[in-house]
């Protein structure tokens, strides 16, 4: 079956979809990830979906579910290179993908995981 | 000028969704819809054909290109033989859902179309058309 890669780097899981996803690759590329970040003890994921000119409900609940797992797994996420028409039709959907973290590009993405690792963290040592 | 009138496809399962959206981003494009109009059609079509298979059964799909008082669009028909719908209402609300989804299908498609008609009868089947003019 078709899969979507997943780089690691440092803390960091990096995966761009670079195809239009059937839905059993989406959901494969969750299965994926999910094991991935416990195997990795990643702290952040990072999607690019600058390539994909459709975002349908089923593709927009693969990545608010992926950031929701990711989440309970201790681990952000952030969306990057969403498509200015993508966010128009998917906002007219009715999907404004609530809860999951999205910046305008990977650097500002990274910068985004950077500092809610670090916030994050820094809450930790205020417990202890 | 556009090169074609009319085109069918059947939908048999979720992979054939994706044939979907690659055929009507085509004819769209085609017809010289804007990125935004043509991100909005593939994406209502996305939503139906889906629910074709989901809730239909498989059926198929007929794309054409329309054209009145000189305006251009794209008409998809959505057509399966499954169980209907009983409440039209209650499919077409946001959140409504007998499969799992979010419920956004139908309502989502009429939100991102120009025109919605949806035709369905218990026992018979279910047609869903939309009309995007560009």
């Amino acid at each position: 079956m078709e899969r979507i890669p997943i780089l690691k780097m440092g803390p960091y899981l990096l995966v761009t979809i670079q195809v239009d996803m059937h839905d059993r690759v989406a959901l494969g590329l969750q299965d994926d990830l999910t094991q991935k970040i416990v195997q990795a003890r990643a702290k952040g994921v990072l999607i690019d979906i600058s390539a994909l000119d459709v975002v349908d409900s089923f593709i927009g609940r693969t990545l608010a579910d992926i950031a929701a797992m990711s989440r309970v797994l201790d681990a952000e996420t952030v969306v990057v290179g969403m498509r200015p028409a993508v966010a128009i039709t998917l906002v007219e959907l009715g999907l404004p993908l609530t809860g999951v973290r999205t910046a305008l590009n990977v650097e500002r993405g990274m910068a985004l995981l950077e500092a809610a690792i670090t916030r994050r963290e820094d809450g930790d040592a205020d417990i202890h | 000028m556009p090169t074609f009138t009319s085109e069918q496809r059947l939908i048999r399962s979720t992979e054939d969704v994706l044939g979907v959206r690659q055929m009507v981003r085509a004819r769209a494009v085609e017809l010289g819809f804007n990125l935004v109009d043509q991100t909005k059609i593939v994406t209502a079509a996305s939503e139906l054909a889906r629910n074709t298979v989901q809730h239909g059964g498989g059926g198929a799909v007929t794309v054409e290109a329309v054209e009145e008082g000189g305006r251009k669009g794209l008409r998809l028909t959505f057509e399966d033989r499954g169980p209907g719908i009983a409440d039209l209402d209650l499919a077409m609300k946001d959140g409504f859902s007998t499969a799992g989804g979010l419920g956004l299908g139908l309502g989502g498609a009429r939100r991102l179309s120009s025109e919605f008609t949806i035709d369905s009868k218990p026992g018979e089947g279910t047609r869903v058309t939309i009309v995007r003019w560009r």
